[in-house]
């Protein structure tokens, strides 16, 4: 590759780039992020250029793979283009018919069109899917468009255009005004504005000049995975943000701070941080700037609290990863004492949309105090699953019926929790709740990152809040006492509450527990932790109250108060539950009626899952 | 010099000191366990907390780390602050509830009982060993292992290393070994043996040995 050495060339090489892209050209696209890969995207891909080759269509038809597109639910899926005709579920298997009837015939195959399963309709079209059609794909819409090991695809979608402009048309004030007229807020849960911080780091005092520009992609929320597709699918997007954020700021070194446990990222990264660099559009001189700058990539071995972010630092500093007080802020005295701007993953992906398109169109998305586009990673139980990327200020309702789908085999949606394990479960009553950084905590929960998962009926709220509360008991740092004592006596009275061992007293006590620990802790992981279970009491008392007075689960999920029991009308004596109880806790002759030993039982609910009458209830 | 309010009194105090040390400059009492005048402070055990009333609302720091700063208005006994401040001394007491530094403490502070499960660790982390180890013995040979629950004080692969002086500074400076309680049996979380006026098995004759009696002698809680 050349190195590019001023905006003209950039320009004439993208130029190359398009004129060797055809758009009405067919195009075969299938992602293979980690989602896809989990169902075999990878057998997949590698059918379809087998296929291409033994056909002799190589050179006739593109084919290109892609990171994450944000339907989970549907992968491994695979567009044809231009027509966006898409397949899903599809195996290796269906590749050959795919390629021979689809392609070359130009028929669609029914049997791998997505159906919506609110209509009962097939979907042809990428675009007609409803969960696509109702979103605002700012970020993300470039996954579909770019294979992450190609720069060459990003330059061709507009890539690097953002950097060419803050470099040579903008001053590093003038950008971090523009940011500041966006009005961006953090994406990693906090919401602070990011021109603030910007400015504070760059105007911080810094005795060599060092200063330092930080990626947060320590994404390591149960259920939440935006941060990972983007890093997967896009990660131009995101070294290009950093690249205008430390110009903005006088920055020469960054660093991303990613999850071990996500190697796709880290490998599509690294490959992407090489060729960024073969252009020379990071290291020294970028695009005959003048204007030095590079990323390191630094992997987290998995800890929850290096997501904070003087735990992050403290981690890159090759230390324990513990939070420290924060009354000196690490825009001042951050990595090795240095000046430190930290964004997350999805903050610097918005930066380069800001610049190209404006503070004025960006600010013209959202709401009065939170701007953009957020995207969600929608789990749980719900229909569609996978990342969704909406307005700022649009419904819980939305969200959950007109883009996910609504809930699955029929259930009644009783909460969704949002921001990760530390944010609150929000309740049917407040479904049409807008969905922006201040409401959210007005409601008991946060933003966070973005995890957004769903809960039906069958959901019980003090075990969910139990879970939770252990994830953070085990993430605790275990520094501050608040945190790591009493989240770790929060989690015995919710196990009693779940076991049957409540008492009267502990309601009071949870709630009294949990102030504490919010007001006491020393970093926001204990300062959030305990909203789970006082989102839990405030809005779903009547649970917890259950549990304790009448040893009842409503929701039938904690063990230690359920039994299951056959229903005498039900029973057609058939045999399979007792097939598939592992513990031959059932008995009964055929066509007569069963019987569980309450004994043997281990409540696992197999017979319940296995009864096609319905007999086997809860109780 | 930055002023400050403290309680209600306006004082003055040289940048750089926290308000722990304006504080007790003034004779006001804040209990501390982490903090140590000789060693960095930490910031770890949250009993020192007083709430920082700003902008109409009001926060809770640890006053060990918090710099004092001009205009600060601070509260060291407020209904807050002693609310909070119990509840973290009986989640201390239910995890090292064999420390008559913390038995102490919780009598000071009018608890009658423990409402968590007791676990006895044998230990706090306030970290004064660890940091005693480092700072003033300059050797650094132990550090925390794990984290949440499982962290622990301990030799790097539990081998003592080169660094270890034997020199029992570790010890000596410890709040949980330096003065175990000997009660033995522990009536709801306290073990109220210095406490109490009430009999226990342990002492056959009262000796007053608790600071926190006062000169009006032991009362039942």
């Amino acid at each position: 590759m050349k190195r590019l050495r001023s905006v003209a060339e950039l320009e004439k090489l993208r130029a190359r780039v398009a004129r060797q892209r055809d758009p009405n050209r067919i195009c075969i696209v299938t992602s293979v992020g980690t989602c896809g890969l989990a169902r075999d995207a990878d057998g997949v891909a590698q059918a379809i250029s087998r296929t291409l080759s033994d056909l002799g269509l190589a050179d006739t038809v593109d084919f290109r793979t892609t990171g994450c597109q944000g339907f989970c639910e549907i992968e491994p899926v695979v567009v044809i283009y231009p027509q966006r005709i898409v397949y899903q579920h599809v195996t290796p298997v269906d590749v050959p018919k795919i390629i021979s009837e689809s392609v070359v015939g130009g028929k669609v195959i029914k049997k791998l069109l997505y159906v919506d399963p609110s209509t009962g309709e097939k979907v042809t079209r990428e675009q007609d899917i409803p969960f696509y059609s109702k979103q605002n794909r700012l970020v993300l819409d470039s996954n579909r468009l770019v294979d992450p090991h190609s720069i060459d695809d990003y330059l061709a979608i507009g890539g690097y255009s953002a950097v060419s402009k803050a470099l040579f048309d903008m001053e590093p004030m003038e950008i971090i005004d523009e940011i500041r007229q966006a009005g961006l807020r953090g994406r990693g849960g906090g919401g602070f504005p990011t021109a603030r911080k910007w400015e504070a780091c760059r105007s911080a005092p810094s005795l060599d000049g060092v200063r330092y520009v930080i990626c947060n992609a320590d994404e390591g929320d149960p259920g939440a995975y935006m941060d990972r597709s983007l890093l997967e699918g896009n990660p131009h997007s995101v070294i290009e943000g950093m690249t205008i954020g430390a110009y903005a700021i006088g920055s020469h070194d960054g660093y991303v701070y990613v999850r071990h446990e996500y190697p796709l990222a880290v490998a599509n990264l690294g490959i992407a941080l090489e060729q960024a660099r073969e252009y020379s559009l990071l290291g020294e001189n970028i695009l005959g700037s003048g204007f030095d700058f590079d990323i390191k990539i630094s992997r987290g071995g998995g800890a929850f609290i290096c997501g904070e972010s003087t735990a992050l630092m403290a981690s890159l500093e090759g230390k324990i990863g513990e939070p420290r007080p924060k009354h000196v802020h690490t825009v001042t005295s951050g990595l090795n004492g240095k000046p430190s701007n930290l964004n997350n993953v999805e903050t610097w992906a918005n930066v380069p949309l800001i610049i190209n398109n404006g503070a004025d169109w960006y600010s013209g998305i959202g709401t009065e105090a939170s701007k953009g586009t957020k995207i969600f990673s929608l789990v749980g139980k719900i229909n569609n699953t996978g990342l969704v990327e909406v307005p700022m200020g649009i419904t819980l309702r939305e969200i959950i019926y007109d883009i996910g789908g609504g809930i699955p085999d029929g259930k009644r949606f009783k909460a969704v929790q949002t921001g990760g394990p530390s944010g609150g479960c929000i309740p049917e009553s407040l479904i049409d709740l807008p969905v922006d950084f201040d409401r959210l905590t007005e409601a008991g929960s946060m933003m966070g990152s973005g995890g957004m998962i769903v809960m039906d009926e069958d959901t019980c709220m003090v075990d969910i809040a139990r879970y939770f509360v252990k994830f953070l008991t085990e993430e605790s740092c275990g520094k501050c006492v608040p945190c790591r004592e009493g989240l770790d006596r929060m989690l015995d009275i919710l196990v009693d509450i779940t076991e049957g061992r409540g008492r009267e007293e502990d309601i009071e006590l949870l709630e009294e527990l949990g102030v504490v620990i919010r007001e006491a802790s020393l970093c926001a992981l204990g300062g959030t932790a305990p909203n789970p279970v006082l989102s839990t009491i405030r809005y779903f008392r009547d649970e917890y109250e259950a549990h304790i007075r009448d040893g009842r689960c409503p929701a039938g999920v904690c063990k230690a108060l359920i039994t299951f029991t056959i229903d005498e009308d039900k029973c057609t004596g058939c045999r399979v539950c007792a097939r598939e109880c592992p513990q031959a806790a059932i008995s009964g002759e055929k066509k007569l009626l069963h019987t569980i030993d309450q004994d043997k039982c281990i409540k696992c609910g197999l017979c319940r899952d296995s009864c096609k009458f319905d007999a086997v209830t809860i109780s | 010099m930055i002023e400050l309010t403290i309680d209600g009194i306006n004082t003055r105090a040289p940048e750089g000191t926290t308000v722990l040390e304006a504080a007790r400059e003034m004779g006001i009492v804040i209990p501390t366990l982490c903090y140590h005048e000789g060693l960095s402070p930490y910031g770890a055990c949250r009993v020192c907390i007083v709430e920082v009333v700003k902008d109409g609302g009001s926060s809770l720091e640890a006053s060990c780390i918090l710099p004092v700063e001009e205009g600060q208005v601070i509260l060291t006994n407020s209904e807050k602050v002693s609310k909070t401040r119990r509840v973290i001394m009986e989640l201390l007491v239910s995890s090292c509830p064999n420390s008559k530094t913390l038995q102490d403490m919780a009598a000071n502070m009018g608890i009658n009982k423990v409402r968590f499960k007791i676990k006895d660790r044998g230990c706090i982390l306030c970290g004064l060993c660890v940091r005693y180890c480092k700072e003033q013995m300059q050797s650094g040979g132990i550090g925390f292992v794990g984290r949440g629950t499982s962290r622990k004080v301990a030799t790097a692969f539990d081998i003592t290393p080169e660094e270890c002086r034997n020199c029992g500074g570790c010890e000596w400076i410890c709040p949980v070994c330096e003065r175990a309680c000997t009660a033995g049996s522990l009536v709801d979380g306290l073990c109220g043996g210095c406490q109490n006026l009430a009999p226990v098995e342990t002492c056959p004759v009262c000796v007053g040995c608790s600071e926190s009696v006062g000169p009006h002698g032991h009362r039942v809680y």
